[in-house]
Parts: structure tokens; sequence; C-alpha cells
């Protein structure tokens, strides 16, 4: 199973695959379904059949958010995961935008993460989750401010 | 160097700036000439950075494998953030298939044994996304040791990462499943939720677990319980339901545990109904806890009572405004729809509703469902919903709809009549998506339902003269004119409105379905034939159709073009024939193997069952006159008479006509007697391993009003044959088309001279004693050659 991210003009945004499979076949299955559900219209329902897999997608403001699950998962906990992950985000970022996810992928990488491994739920709490990325996000700073470098290192500063 | 390199963000604002493709190529290639140098020069402070950029360039598509060694250095970092974004990019360009990826295996062992939390936790993270077999083998016993480790933070990652590592190695299973027992018993959601999921993945993985398992089934239940009646803090509930995500999962393992063993499903039968009706369903999480708890009512051996509470939770979700919720209740109802047919019957309507969603995936599994739910009772009431679906639906569905409906047509129809509607309505609205079985199918049954012959005639008249484009219609109705013209032009039928039909409007509706540039060769074929047989329906002259076939026989076509030539050469020369050439097809028993597609009206079937009283389809075969008769009737078999040089005449053979040769080539049948509805037909079989051995059955069937008894059948063949008469099924046939009566002749014919064959029958039909004696004439060259 996988998730994606991507724009409705079919920009990818974030890709997380928990399948192992080559680049070439993730670029083709990446293609093939940003086409389906971009196709959909906004009044159909949130799930499809696409292979042999279920796909369960939704759209916040201009990204969809879409998560590929085996055949006897839940489909509507799915849909509570994706909420629960731009939840996140937007505690996060504050009011979360694509620009956002845009200028500071990374950063939703690591917030994924700390959410989901393996494709499973690691942590039901909002505020565990946080505060994991709060405390990295600290570690990374200490390593960074000994230097006390002008010039903002590298990754950005969420505080953008 | 370090100074034209970028800051991540300031690269994405350029490369978003690019306002074309090439521009923003051009950009990339810049900037990943730069990484590349500074990853071969080494640039230790913001080789992260590099990385970063990388990676961004990496999801835009462009490649980016000569970053991988650069992962496994900042890996290796003792810094975080080299950690960090090494981590994340071992994740993204690392995967199985690249050889790099096991030379990170030492890193990760000793990040998860020296590393802080943090670090831990990305190791762990970065294995359970894509560690390999081996290094999952390599590194178990590292994230085994962590189970322990006293922050719950790594061991939550622990736990998941060993669902992963058992989902690529079996046999860690091993090693994780006793530390489970243990964790069963943490506070901790996290990783409450990270061994369930173990859990559930053992017992799929093997029996043995499962069986080890089901002891811990009381101890779910009362974790389940607890989340469910005492709730849990805030931070874990969505929108009211507390940790929705914990209760799936636990409901999900215990829907394993619980499958065929009733002793757990015992246990859970409480708690399930407490779920059931205590959560709360206005929101989403709600619903999908609701969702999960039917899924496991339904797997496990439930108690009936609750089995109905499911179904019922079922339909409450297919009126639920929420599309999602409406199909996933119709795709479960759809899995029930065997098991639980009754209880999903009552939910009939609805379903019938969400037919007519905007949503395809909805109205797809609608109409499913709809299928799989029409039984005698509703069967009529269910046709009209689906027929008024399928004039209406996306032309994806249509094929699915039409078969669907007819299928459900053949296995409740009601009455014949009802039956025949159907179909036509179905043709009519979307003959062009059903199998092509259907016309075959409809044939078949108009044929045998002799009272409906004049009313399927009228429909299928006026339904052809609106519409000629729909080839099934049309070549059911032109058979249908074809066979029953008469009835059509005769005036009342009572159940039709009064049609006043003359020949000529008759015939001009054909000759257009001839010419028109929609109609399939097969078509005009069938068209063709039913002008012929018009010629005998229809009274008074036949100039017209004989013009037709004149035309026709120079038509482009070939099978057009030898049938034309073939009715015209009947019209010719064979007038006298014409009549019983062209005679009514009799009725047909419906389900019998041979099924003759009409179109190839002289295509025969060869019975191949020797003994079996199976109905032969009379083709419209040559009647043979009946000869001279021969001198001296011979008795049973052995010494043949002589017999008169053969009537040098060549008929021509409608038989030989072009059929699609089966191999073994087929003999055609032969009608070789009738006499007041009494009929004999004899079928011929050349069974390959012998060619000097010749199988005729002759078949006696009875359309008279009248039985015939005492039927004796003896034949004669020339002296270079031998001949053996077997004993023949009975001695009466039976009137009104009752089973016929057979009996099987063998003839060797060691010479391959030329076969005749002389038959004489005695028997008593309407009180009258008959003698008949002929021979057969004309047989296929095949029986003998």
């Amino acid at each position: 199973r996988f998730m994606l991210l991507f724009s409705r003009q079919g920009k990818l945004r974030l890709q997380k695959w928990y399948l192992a499979t080559s680049d070439k076949e993730r670029k083709k299955m990446v293609r093939e379904l940003m086409q389906v559900v971009l196709a959909r219209k906004p009044k159909m329902c949130s799930f499809l059949e696409w292979r042999d897999l279920k796909v369960v997608y939704k759209r916040y403001a201009s990204l969809y958010f879409c998560c590929a699950i085996e055949g006897q998962d839940n489909e509507l906990i799915t849909l509570e995961l994706i909420h629960r992950y731009v939840e996140l985000l937007d505690k996060y970022f504050g009011s979360v935008c694509e620009l956002d996810i845009i200028f500071n992928f990374e950063k939703a990488y690591f917030i994924l993460d700390e959410f989901l491994m393996g494709g499973d739920v690691q942590d039901t709490s909002k505020k565990s989750v946080l505060k994991a990325i709060e405390q990295a996000d600290l570690l990374q700073e200490e390593d960074e401010s000994p230097r006390n470098d002008p010039e903002e290192m590298g990754l950005a500063n969420p505080s953008q | 160097m370090v100074a034209s390199s970028l800051k991540l963000q300031d690269l994405i604002q350029e490369i978003r700036g690019a306002k074309t493709q090439a521009q923003e190529r051009e950009v990339i290639q810049k900037e990943c000439a730069h990484i590349r140098a500074s990853f071969r020069d080494g640039d230790p402070l913001h080789s992260h950075r590099q990385l970063a950029k990388l990676l961004y360039v990496h999801m835009l598509g462009y490649p980016a494998h000569f970053g991988q060694m650069e992962c496994l250095k900042l890996i290796a970092s003792p810094r975080f953030t080299d950690k960090r974004v090494g981590y994340l990019g071992a994740m993204l360009l690392l995967d199985e298939r690249q050889d790099a990826h096991l030379l990170i295996t030492n890193s990760i062992k000793n990040d998860l044994s020296q590393g802080i939390e943090a670090v831990q936790g990305l190791a762990l993270c970065t294995l359970s996304a894509m560690g390999s077999a081996e290094m999952c083998r390599d590194l178990a016993p590292e994230v085994e040791k962590l189970l322990l480790q006293p922050s719950p933070y790594v061991r939550k990652k622990a736990v998941l990462t060993a669902v992963h590592m058992i989902r690529k190695v079996p046999e860690l299973s091993d090693i994780f499943l006793p530390p489970c027992a243990q964790l069963l018993h943490e506070r901790h959601h996290g990783i409450l939720l990270g061994t369930v999921t173990l859990i559930t993945e053992l017992c799929e993985r093997s029996p043995a677990a499962l069986q080890h398992f089901r002891k811990v089934v009381p101890q779910l239940v009362h974790t389940l319980r607890t989340l469910v009646m005492t709730g849990c803090s805030a931070e874990h509930s969505v929108s009211g339901v507390s940790d929705p995500f914990l209760q799936v999962q636990i409901l999900r393992l215990l829907r394993i545990l619980g499958r065929n063993h009733e002793e757990s499903s015992e246990t859970m039968n409480d708690l399930l109904a407490q779920v059931a009706t205590n959560t709360d369903t206005s929101r989403n999480a709600g619903n999908a806890v609701l969702f999960e708890t039917v899924l496991t009512i339904m797997d496990i051996r439930s108690a009936a009572g609750l089995r109905v509470l499911a179904v019922n939770i079922l339909g409450r979700f297919l009126l639920n405004s929420d599309r999602n919720i409406r199909y996933v209740a119709l795709t479960s109802l759809l899995k029930l729809v065997q098991s639980d047919h009754s209880a999903v019957q009552r939910h009939r309507p609805t379903v019938v509703e969400c037919l007519w969603e905007p949503d395809a995936s909805l109205s797809r599994r609608a109409l499913e469902l709809s299928l799989a739910l029409v039984n005698s009772s509703n069967v009529r009431a269910m046709t009209q919903e689906l027929q008024g679906f399928l004039e209406s639906c996306p032309p994806d569905l249509r094929a699915d709809c039409a078969s669907g409906i007819l299928l459900a047509a053949e296995r409740f129809a009601p009455t014949k009549r009802w039956h025949i509607d159907t179909i036509l309505r179905v043709l009519t609205t979307a003959g062009t998506y059903v199998r092509d079985d259907a016309v075959a199918n409809l044939i078949q049954l108009i044929g045998g339902a002799q009272e409906l012959h004049a009313y399927s005639v009228r429909r299928l008249y006026s339904a052809l003269a609106e519409d000629i484009s729909q080839q099934p219609l049309v070549q059911v109705a032109a058979w249908c004119i074809g066979e029953y013209g008469d009835l059509l032009l005769e005036g009342t039928c009572e159940e039709t409105e009064p049609l006043q039909v003359e020949k000529e409007e008759v015939l001009a509706l054909l000759e257009r379905v001839l010419q028109s540039q929609m109609s399939l060769p097969a078509t005009r074929g069938y068209a063709l034939t039913a002008l012929m047989k018009l010629s005998t329906r229809l009274h008074g002259d036949n100039n017209r159709i004989c013009q037709v076939m004149s035309i026709y026989g120079s038509c482009q076509n070939v099978e057009l073009q030898q049938r034309a030539v073939e009715y015209n050469a009947l019209f010719r020369k064979y007038d006298h024939l014409r009549a019983a050439v062209l005679e009514k097809m009799p009725l047909v028993e419906r389900g019998g193997p041979q099924v003759d597609e009409e179109a190839k009206e002289s295509k025969e079937v060869a019975q191949l069952s020797e003994a079996a009283p199976l109905p032969t389809e009379t083709q419209a075969s040559k009647l043979l006159d009946l000869l001279d008769l021969l001198d001296g009737p011979s008795e049973n078999a052995q010494h043949p008479p002589p017999l008169d040089p053969t009537p040098g005449d060549t008929l021509i053979h409608l038989l030989d006509l072009p059929c699609a040769p089966r191999p073994p080539a087929p003999i055609p049948n032969l009608k070789v007697f009738e006499r007041e509805g009494l009929q004999l037909n004899l079928s011929f079989v050349r069974p390959p391993g012998t060619p000097t051995l010749l199988l005729i059955t002759v078949t006696a069937t009875n359309t008279s009003g009248g039985d015939v008894t005492h039927f004796i059948c003896q034949a004669a063949v020339p002296k270079s044959f031998q001949l053996q008469l077997q004993a023949p099924s009975g001695d009466t046939v039976p009137a009104q088309g009752g089973p016929p009566m057979t009996q099987l002749l063998r003839i060797l014919n060691p010479n391959k001279a030329p076969l005749r064959l002389k038959l004489r029958l005695t028997y008593d039909h309407f009180g009258q004693s008959v003698q008949e004696i002929f021979e057969v004439n004309n047989l296929p060259v095949e029986t003998w050659q």
C-alpha cells in the first residue's frame, strides 16, 4: 500500500510507498492513479477500485490525498486516517496550505513517519505525534546552534 | 562552489518560477551538477541540504540515483540533521532492488543499539519502510531487544517494525510471538495498537499462532469494552469516539480469532452488540467502527439476532446521506446476499433506489445487488425497475444490466408471454449490448410457444417497423415474420391491438432490412430466408420475392449469393417442392442440446448419440418424392432384393449449402417420410474410426392428434452392403409431439458403393392400418463415400 499527495494539476507533492516496487513501476502507477482520481467528479464517493487495491481519496483545497489499501481494510477508517494526517499538518504549520507542503516537503515526510509506520498507524494521539516532531526539530536546532551561522542552514524553519 | 549553492527553499522557488518544461530542466540540471560536485568533493556541513534538494528534484521525476551513496554517508554521520535527511533519502531512493541498500544495515544496527531515542526511531522507521528480507533477518535481534526498552516511543515503533519484518520473513514470527502477551497489557495506545496489529499479522500467517492467541480474546474484549463504555482521554478521540483506530484494529483481530470458532465467538457476542448499539453514528469515525463491527459479526459464528442486527445496520447505512457509507453498505450487502438472503431482501427497495445514483461505482454495486435479489416473487417488479434503469444507464453498465435481466427472466419468468415481452423490451432498449445467444434463445422460446406465435409475430413486426437498427431484434423479427407471416396477415389477435398488415408492407419491410446499411450480413441472411418462406405462407403471386432473389443472386457476399441462387432455383425448377421445403418448423423442445441457429437453416447438426431419443430439428430438408415402389419388399435385411436403377436426376442439394464446416463434417439429416402428421427422419453418423460403417438413426415423430401404434420399420439395402437392424425404442409413437420412437440401423459398406436404402413401414393410425414402402432417395453423398 502507499500514499500519494498531488495537486489538481497533477503535480506530485508527496509519495510514500510501503511496497517494494521499482522506480519505473511506481512512476507508472502514480501516473495512472492520478488520471483516474482527477477524472472523478466532485459528487462521487471517495472509494474506487484500482488494479487489485482499493483506493481511498479525499480532496482538501487544491490537494488530493490518496491512500491505497488492501481488500480487507476498512475504507471508512482510512478516511479518518487521512483526516488525522491533515490535522497534524495543520497543527504543525498552522493552517496548512499547499505551499507549505511544497516548500517543506521533508517536514511533511517526517510528520507522516511519526504517524504511520509500514503502513499502519503508530500513534493515535495527536499530541504525542506532534510532541515527537517538536523534539526532533529541537534536536536539529541544537545541532545547528553551536555553529551560529548567520545563514539559515539547510532545511527551512517552519516559522515562515 | 559553495557560493552558488542554493538554499532548498530558493531552489524550489526557482524551479517553480521556470515557465517552461525546458527551463525547469535547465535549472535542475545545473543544480544537479552542483550537487554531484558537492558530493564528490565532500562538504560535510551542507551535504544534508544538497541531499534535500536532490530529493525534491527526485519527486518531480528526475533521476537521483547518484544520491544513494550520499545517503549512506549522512546516515553514518553523528549529527541528527544529517541522519534525518539521510534516512529520508534512504526511504525514498533506496529500495530492495538496489545493491546499495544492504550497506545501511550496519548503520542501522549501530543506531538501533546506541542511538538516542529519536535516532532509534528514525532507524526503525526506515527499516519498516524499506527493509528487505536480508536486512530484517540481520536486524531482528536488535528489534527484539528494543521491544523491552523502557521508552514507549521506541517500543511502539519497534512493534510496528516487527510487523514489517514478519511480512518479509515469516520465520521471524517465532521471535516476535512470545513478547506479544506481555505487550497486550500496555496502557499506551500506540503500543497497544502496534501489538494488536502484530498479533493480527501473526495469526494471519500461521494457524498455530491463531490457536495460541485465542486465549487473549477475553482480554481484547475487556479492552474494547473499556474503550467503548468508559471512553478514553481526549487526545485519542476522534469526534467523540474513543480511539476509533484502536477499536477498529481490535475488532479486526477479534474477527480473525472468532472465525469458525464457536467458543471465541460466543465470548464476543455481547461485546459486539454493545459496540453496535453504543457507537455514535453521526460522524464518520463512529460509522467506521460500526462498519468494522458489522464485518466482524458477519464473519464469526455469531448469534442469529446479532446477524439480523448487522444487516439492519447496513440497511441504515444505505439510507445515510453520505455517499461513502452507502457504497460501503452496498459492497457488504453484496457479500451477504448469498448467506443471509432473506435479511437482505428486506432492504430491496432502498437498494433499487441506489440504482439511480449518479456515481458510477455506486450504481454498479446497486445493479449487482439488485440482480442478486431477484427471486420468483418479486421478479415482475424488479424487472420493471431494472428495465427502467436500462433505458437510462451509462453504456458500460448496459451489457451487464441487459444480460442480468435476461438471466433473471429465464430463471423466474412467471409466464411465457411475459418472458417474451421482457426479452423483447430488452432487445428494443439495448439490443446491441446483449449476448450473442440471446437471439437463439428467443427464437427457441418463441418457437416452443405455439399459442404465442401470433402474438409474437405481431409485436415483433411492430417493433421492427419502428426501428431496424438493433441487429438482434431485427434477426429475431425477420425469423418470426418468415415463419409466421400468415398469422400476421390474418388480422385479429386478442392480445394485441388489431393490426392491419398488408402483404406488400411485410415484403417492403423485409426488403428494407435487406438493403439497409445497418444490417449485418447475418441479419441479411435471416431476411432473405424469411422472404423465401413467405412465398409459401402468403397468398398471391410471388413476383416480388422472385425479383429480390434474382437481384441477390449476384450479391457480393458469398453466403447471401448462394442462398439467393438456390432459392431462385427453387422457384424456377423445383417449384413443386417449395412448399415442403419451406414448411414450418416443428415445436422445439427447450434446452435441447443441439440448438440450431436458424440463420444457418441449412446447417445440419449431426446427432452423435445414437440411441438417445432427442428430437431432431427437422431442417427444411427436401421432401423426397415417394418414388416408384420397388417391387417386392424384403424382410429383415440380410438378403436385399435387386433394385431398380436410380433415377438419374440431379436435384440440387439444398443440404449442401455452405455451412461452417465442423470437423468432422456432419451429415445432414433427412426427412424421408411424412403422412398425416407422422414423420420419419433419418440421421447419419460415420464414426471416424471405421470408414465403412454407417449408423442411421430412424426417428419417428407424431404431431397429429392420434397415436401411431404397432409401428414397424424395415429396411433393405443393395447386395454388397450388410445391414443390421437394432431393436426399436418402442412401437408406439404418441400423438401431439410426444417422445419419438427411434431405431438404429447399422450398415457396413466395405466396397464404398453408392448407398441405397428402401424402407417399409407398417402401423396403425387413426384406426387404419397403413403400409408404406419407399426408397430413400438423395441420400447424402457423405453416407457412403
